[in-house]
């Protein structure tokens, strides 16, 4: 549907200058396409337009040709077409109307170049003409024609009218086609332009204008930066041009006009030659600033790449060491069972490197097929972390069986995939070898203690023998010491008798006895009286062999003690005519021990001496050993003395020197060997010291406090 | 005292198993001026003693029947013979036999062999010994004469 136009709108200003520039050039210009672009392009400047189009009718085929545009995509323009004899069109018929129609809504079915369905339709015409020679499409302004479309229209109009009676149809539908050529380069993004060799520009698409050509209105900033584009340009061709003949290649940095920034581009130019018009070259920039900043990104990623691989390959070395020097043999198995990590006692077993022998690869083949079993077990319970089990491999090299304890751990992926099994391997032969021994160990300690048993138990038997043997050897000896008892009990008996009756005799109980009787009756007895003495010595020998002794300790002085044994041996003193006399030094201490028993042996001691003695004197001394604590009591004499090879054998049993009765000295011949036995039961001894013919000293030695026994 | 009947001489039973000896002690001992009674067990010994309550008795240890511990302990412990004085005379020179005696009661203790006028002085000793009445045992043992050795 379409209206007039509302008049223009008053009070609108128009720029002259502006105009008359575009009518200066209006008058310069003999081609219908230029003219409507300029007038395109001045429309867009000064008013709000959203979209313009120029259509120019052509005579020969009666078609609407579109000549300028402004916002039109290049589909659009590629799709329009519309004849001039399309009568019931909205456009046809604004071609015919006088003056300037507002479409207001453009049905679908009828097509239009522009997007908007709203739109002013200015024909274009001289005031002479009868029909519109064209029309100019303004949209975005509003159902008001602004002033400065409609004076376009007009000046527009008087333009083509008086162009299109000299342009040769062809040229204009050359214009249309050139039009579309423009359309399509400027739809490209890379820049693109087409210059003389010498890099004068002639055409580019709005992508290189930007670059290299600044318009009037432009900062110093903006222009200085086209220029420079140019220059850098022109050297570019330049180095380029010598002997280019085909599509070359290079790179080129250019200033961006608007944000001063460096931009790179690769540079692609290629000659095209034209008979009219010379040689001239097509250059197409690419952009490649982002692609050198990823590159350089790349570049920094790889460096980083790099450096994250040398750390991966540090950390697999230190791995690599840490496993190494594990003993026992680490391998990491893949999820097929390949071994893709080991250490060095690893590949000893499972690689043998360095080995030829057949044998040995044999053996490491079956070490291999030995692991993977094992790892196919590991693999197939992915379910557990840890897998233990026992392995046996041989030695590839000794052919040593190896039994050795296998322990596996899994390695999952993020994902819990199974990735790798790690096993460790610790070789069992030492295990086992210890298990062996411990064993026999355990045998020997058990031998040894079934042995010590059986000792222990044979000792126990031998103790008990022993200690039956003892009390055996006891009881005989205290039988022994009963029987001797008894025996001299029984001696005595009968003794006492024989003495008793001679002693009656010799009292003349029975009436007066001969002088020769008497004498008979005193041999009698004399030699019951030995007999006696005889049987009181076994006896006390007896005991003391038995230990049957009994020490009883009393404190006395030796003093006292030699008063006593010599008043008792008062009448043999007498009869001796010896001068007997006792010495007891001041510092001698009191006894501690068996009174009786030392009475014993010196009244034997001093009896022995006037036995012994026929003239001279007999000394009875006694002295203190503070060293010791001893006390010695000497028996000297001026007595018959005792040979030294004799000085041993008078303290034997039953020995006197010489020993018959008859002989006049009387005794048992067992009184020193009972002394001596006395003396080592108090815990001394008796020495003697003699010179045959000129004495001798006897000296019992005895700690002053006797040990109880 | 009460119990002890008037005689001349004072009677001394010797009690001895081995007659030998016994009859060696009664001759001596008349010969020495004592009446002597004979026993030759420990049970005649009690009989006689109580019976004809001796003035001492000479009691051997070791007898027949009844041995002379047993003897001296009935004797002593007999108010009738209580106190008649007892010479325990043994063959047994150890010091268990001596103290065994003095324990069973006896007054004295002799050792055999003892001569024949050792063992009158020593009954001569225990009856000239003053004596309390009733309760003679109490005075203290005399010491015992041993019979001297010589070797």
């Amino acid at each position: 549907m379409s209206r007039a136009a509302a008049p223009v709108a008053p009070g609108a200003a128009l720029e002259p200058e502006a105009k008359l520039a575009f009518v200066e050039f209006l008058l310069t210009s003999v081609d219908v396409q230029e003219s409507a672009r300029r007038a395109v392009d001045w429309l867009v400047a000064h008013a709000p337009v959203t979209e313009a189009a120029v259509l120019v009718a052509e005579a020969q085929s009666n078609q609407m040709l579109l000549v300028a545009e402004h916002g039109i995509s290049t589909g659009a323009i590629m799709d329009f077409s519309l004849g001039r004899d399309d009568a019931s069109h909205p456009l046809i018929e604004s071609l015919n109307s006088p003056h300037a129609v507002y479409v207001e809504d453009l049905s679908p079915h009828h097509r239009g170049p522009l997007s908007s369905r709203a739109f002013h339709a200015i024909p274009l015409r001289a005031d002479a003409d009868e029909t519109g020679q064209g029309l100019l499409l303004v949209a975005g302004i509003g159902p008001a024609l602004v002033p400065e479309a409609e004076w376009m229209g007009r000046t527009l109009g008087k333009q083509v009218s008086r162009l299109l009676g000299r342009q040769l149809l062809a040229e204009t539908r050359f214009g249309q086609e050139r039009m579309l050529l423009y359309s399509i380069i400027n739809a490209v993004t890379d820049p693109i332009l087409l210059t003389d060799t010498e890099g004068k520009l002639i055409i580019a698409n709005s992508h290189a204008e930007k670059l290299f050509a600044a318009p009037e209105e432009a900062s110093e900033g903006w222009r200085r930066a086209a220029g420079l584009n140019n220059m850098l340009f022109s050297a570019a061709l330049s180095t380029n041009a010598v002997g280019m003949t085909e599509l070359a290649r290079r790179e080129l940095l250019l200033v961006d006009p608007l944000e001063g920034s460096d931009l790179l581009f690769e540079l692609l130019s290629s000659r095209a030659k034209d008979e009219r018009q010379g040689t001239y070259v097509v250059s197409i920039l690419r952009n490649v600033t982002d692609l050198a900043r990823a590159k350089e990104e790349i570049e920094e990623s790889y460096r980083t790449l790099r450096v994250a691989q040398a750390e991966v390959r540090d950390e697999r070395h230190r791995l690599d060491l840490i496993i190494d020097s594990v003993a026992d043999p680490i391998l990491v198995t893949d999820q097929e069972g390949d071994i893709v990590l080991m250490n060095t006692p690893a590949e000893r077993l499972f690689n043998a490197p360095g080995i030829d022998d057949e044998t040995a690869l044999r053996r490491v083949r079956a070490n291999g097929a030995n692991l993977t079993s094992f790892v196919s077990n590991v693999l197939t319970r992915s379910g557990e972390q840890r897998y233990r089990g026992e392995i046996q491999l041989g030695d590839p090299v000794t052919g040593r069986p190896l039994p050795v304890e296998a322990l596996a751990g899994t390695i999952l992926s993020e994902q819990g995939e199974l990735m790798w099994v790690v096993t460790i391997l610790h070789d069992l032969t030492e295990a086992i070898e210890k298990a062996r021994l411990y064993e026999q160990l355990k045998q020997a300690s058990v031998e040894l203690e079934r042995k010590v048993t059986e000792a222990t138990a044979e000792l126990a038997e031998q103790n008990e023998l022993l200690r039956r043997q003892h009390i055996a050897l006891e009881q005989a000896s205290a039988l022994k010491s009963q029987f001797l008892a008894n025996m001299s009990h029984e001696f005595r008996t009968p003794l006492n008798a024989i003495l008793g009756y001679t002693h009656m005799l010799l009292n003349n109980v029975t009436g007066q006895v001969t002088d020769p009787q008497r004498k008979s009756l005193t041999r009698i007895d004399s030699n019951a009286r030995h007999l006696l003495a005889l049987i009181n010595d076994i006896l006390d020998i007896t005991r003391i062999e038995a230990g049957r002794m009994p020490l009883n300790a009393t404190t006395f002085g030796v003093g006292e003690l030699f008063d006593e044994v010599q008043a008792e041996l008062e009448p043999i003193i007498k009869r001796s005519n010896l001068a007997v006399s006792t010495r007891v030094r001041g510092n001698v201490p009191k006894l501690r021990t068996d009174r009786q028993k030392v009475k014993q042996i010196v009244l034997n001691l001093l009896s022995n001496a006037l036995k012994f003695t026929p003239a001279g004197s007999v000394t009875m001394t006694a002295a203190f050993d503070a060293r010791a604590k001893q006390v010695d009591i000497a028996v000297k004499d001026t007595g018959v003395g005792i040979p030294v090879d004799d000085q041993v054998k008078v303290f034997e049993d039953f020995r006197q020197l010489d020993s018959s009765p008859a002989r006049g000295y009387g005794g048992t011949g067992l009184g020193l060997s009972i002394c001596r036995r006395l003396a080592h039961i108090l815990g001394g001894s008796i020495d003697l010291l003699s010179t045959p013919g000129r004495g001798s000293v006897f000296t019992l030695r005895l700690p002053a406090k006797a040990k109880r026994r | 005292m009460s119990g002890t009947p008037a005689r001349e001489r004072q009677l001394v039973l010797v009690v001895e198993d081995y007659q030998d000896a016994r009859e060696m002690y009664a001759a001596y001992l008349q010969f020495s001026g004592f009446d002597v009674a004979e026993a030759g067990n420990g049970v005649e010994a009690v009989e006689k003693a109580t019976e004809l309550l001796p003035d001492i008795v000479l009691m051997d240890l070791a007898l027949p029947r009844m041995d002379g511990w047993e003897a001296t302990r009935r004797l002593k412990g007999d108010p009738r013979t209580r106190h008649i004085p007892i010479v325990a005379l043994t063959g047994h020179a150890l010091a268990g036999h001596a103290e065994g005696a003095r324990e069973a009661g006896c007054d004295s203790f002799v050792t055999k062999p003892c001569l024949p006028d050792a063992l009158v002085a020593e009954i001569r000793r225990l009856l000239d010994r003053p004596r309390s009445n009733g309760d003679n045992d109490k005075t203290g043992p005399q010491k015992t004469r041993t019979t001297k050795r010589q070797s």
